[in-house]
């Protein structure tokens, strides 16, 4: 992609790195580069602890790369900026507040007045479903339903940017395929810029425009592959679909070589 | 239809046989404490009146009782039980709620807050391992007999276990949390509001507990040092004139006044960790 198209995320030769309790240095990136659109759907798969939530933090601004540039719609990161939004992959739905309450923190935390935060609310517990679980707490609900409020608590602040880590692993997989359903349809909605981090490689294609694989620590961009599956997607039977079955082989074969350098590096 | 009704009343019977199994279970533990109950004071009682415990040194339970009942209608030898009761449930008071205060807003401030938590966390670990009453001599000399010695010593005893608990309690949130108000938009004094005092809440809850207790400790020690009334002094003067039984019955009073509290502060505890799972009481 040339320069001159504008894009909603962008690493420029990021590094991040550690310094371990015994002193040495950890490096995390090394050389990153990536580049994602407006409004499109990326999907990043690697080798467990390679580095990909790192990067999601860097983009978020709650860490600072050591070098190299991430800019937000070419402007570069200072800080937590307000058009991101982040999904975790544990639970971070406040355990004190009611569905109601988490939903419209951060409303509220933005200084939108309290009787239109609650209006929002209500109106996206209603678009994902939670319709009179509105007070019941968090330890009352089950884990799908829990994503369900974190997303509902995400999406009412609108984000242009989207930052999922790993946000369905802990799901069973019944539940997980209804999530990856709702998010989907989300999304065309907001039409935001997602960067959607997972270790299911599945669940990448499924969902992305395009699959990025990334190589063991210092992790690095090994390979872009996009997937021309057309939209609206059916996750329940697109895993079956022959053109689905020969992407995932390839990149399954990309990523193998990781997997296995992985192991025999560390 | 005709199928699923019949497994119905059957499991409800069992469910009736499970409830007064329970039932009765409850009521063999109240049994067996009671019978402890009886057999300890009993034993006690007997055990006088053979002549196997000398009561001048170790009291008698009937002359327990006697005292308490003298106390409450003819007052004691430093005037009125209540006004003693009342002088040390507002020591003991005053400085839980100082020091309670204290605690919970240093800690806060020195759990959110770098730098103050590197400056002044080597002052609060040597205070802490100091014996804490023995400041107990040094308010009354400063503060004299009346009740602001005392106040201060409480305050000590309970500033220092409530600061503990707040500070690990903010240093324990949840990063996950932290990280999701920091992007939902929470300011700095939102999070504190929204994230940290929430979670830090149990650990201080729990410590409030504790610290009613050092707060009577603090308060009595204090009125055993130097006072003008109090049930401190009241056990002081108890001990003075070798009445065993009025140093019992002064402990008793004092134990019902700690387990009220107790009480009082189990029930704010359960107002406000509604949010809490409900856990499971195995009694």
């Amino acid at each position: 992609m040339d320069a001159i198209t504008p894009s909603a995320i962008e690493l420029k030769h990021v590094a991040r790195r550690f310094i371990t309790p015994t002193g040495e240095i950890l490096s995390a990136l090394e050389d990153f580069d990536l580049r994602i659109a407006p409004g499109e759907f990326f999907a990043i798969v690697g080798p467990t602890g390679c580095g990909k939530s790192t990067t999601l933090g860097l983009i978020a601004g709650l860490a600072k790369p050591q070098a190299g540039e991430v800019t937000l719609f070419d402007a570069p990161v200072d800080g937590v900026d307000r058009r991101v939004g982040f999904v975790f992959q544990q639970d971070a739905v406040f355990p004190w507040r009611n569905v109601l309450g988490n939903v419209m923190a951060g409303p509220l935390f933005r200084g939108v007045p309290k009787a239109r935060a609650e209006e929002m609310a209500r109106d996206w517990i209603n678009r994902v479903g939670l319709k009179g679980f509105e007070d019941h707490h968090p330890h009352q609900l089950s884990g799908g339903m829990r994503k369900r409020v974190a997303l509902a608590q995400t999406f009412i602040n609108n984000p242009q940017v989207l930052l999922m880590d790993e946000p369905f692993s802990s799901l069973d997989v019944q539940t997980r395929e209804l999530m990856q359903e709702e998010l989907l349809q989300l999304w065309a909605l907001a039409k935001s810029a997602v960067l959607f981090v997972t270790h299911d490689l599945d669940e990448a294609i499924l969902l992305a425009d395009r699959v990025a694989v990334l190589t063991t620590r210092p992790a690095r961009v090994k390979s872009v592959h996009t997937i021309d599956l057309p939209r609206p997607r059916n996750v329940a039977t697109l895993r079956y679909d022959e053109k689905f079955i020969a992407i995932a082989r390839k990149i399954s074969d990309d990523l193998r070589e990781e997997v296995l350098r992985a192991r025999a590096g560390h | 239809m005709a199928e699923t009704a019949i497994p119905a009343p059957t499991s409800d019977v069992r469910l009736e046989t499970m409830v007064e199994r329970l039932r009765r279970r409850a009521r063999l533990v109240l049994a067996l404490r009671l019978a402890v109950l009886v057999f300890l004071v009993g034993g006690w009682e007997l055990g006088v009146r053979v002549g196997l415990i000398d009561p001048f040194f170790f009291g008698q339970p009937s002359g327990i009782v006697t005292k308490l009942i003298d106390w409450f209608q003819n007052g004691t030898s430093i005037g009125p039980l209540w006004k003693q009761i009342w002088v040390t449930i507002y020591e003991a008071g005053a400085g839980f709620l100082i020091g309670a205060v204290m605690g919970i807003l240093c800690g806060i401030a020195l759990g959110r807050n770098q730098l103050l938590s590197d400056v002044f966390s080597i002052y609060i670990k040597v205070a802490n391992s100091i014996p804490r009453v023995v400041l107990g001599s040094i308010f009354i000399v400063a503060l004299g007999l009346g009740a602001a010695s005392k106040i201060a010593l409480a305050v000590v005893m309970v500033f220092f276990v409530v600061f503990a608990n707040a500070f690990q309690g903010v240093r324990e949130a949840d990063k996950n949390l932290i990280a999701n108000a920091r992007i939902l938009g929470a300011s700095d004094w939102q999070m504190t509001r929204a994230v940290v005092i929430p979670s830090a809440l149990s650990w201080i809850l729990a410590s409030l507990h504790v610290s009613f207790g050092f707060a009577l400790v603090g308060a009595i020690v204090g009125e055993f040092l130097g006072a003008r009334e109090g049930m401190g002094l009241l056990i002081a003067t108890a001990q003075g004139s070798f009445d065993s039984n009025g140093v019992f019955a002064a402990m008793i009073v004092i134990a019902v006044v700690a387990l009220i509290a107790e009480w009082l502060l189990t029930m704010i505890e359960d107002r406000l960790l509604t949010w809490r799972p409900e856990t499971t009481v195995n009694e």
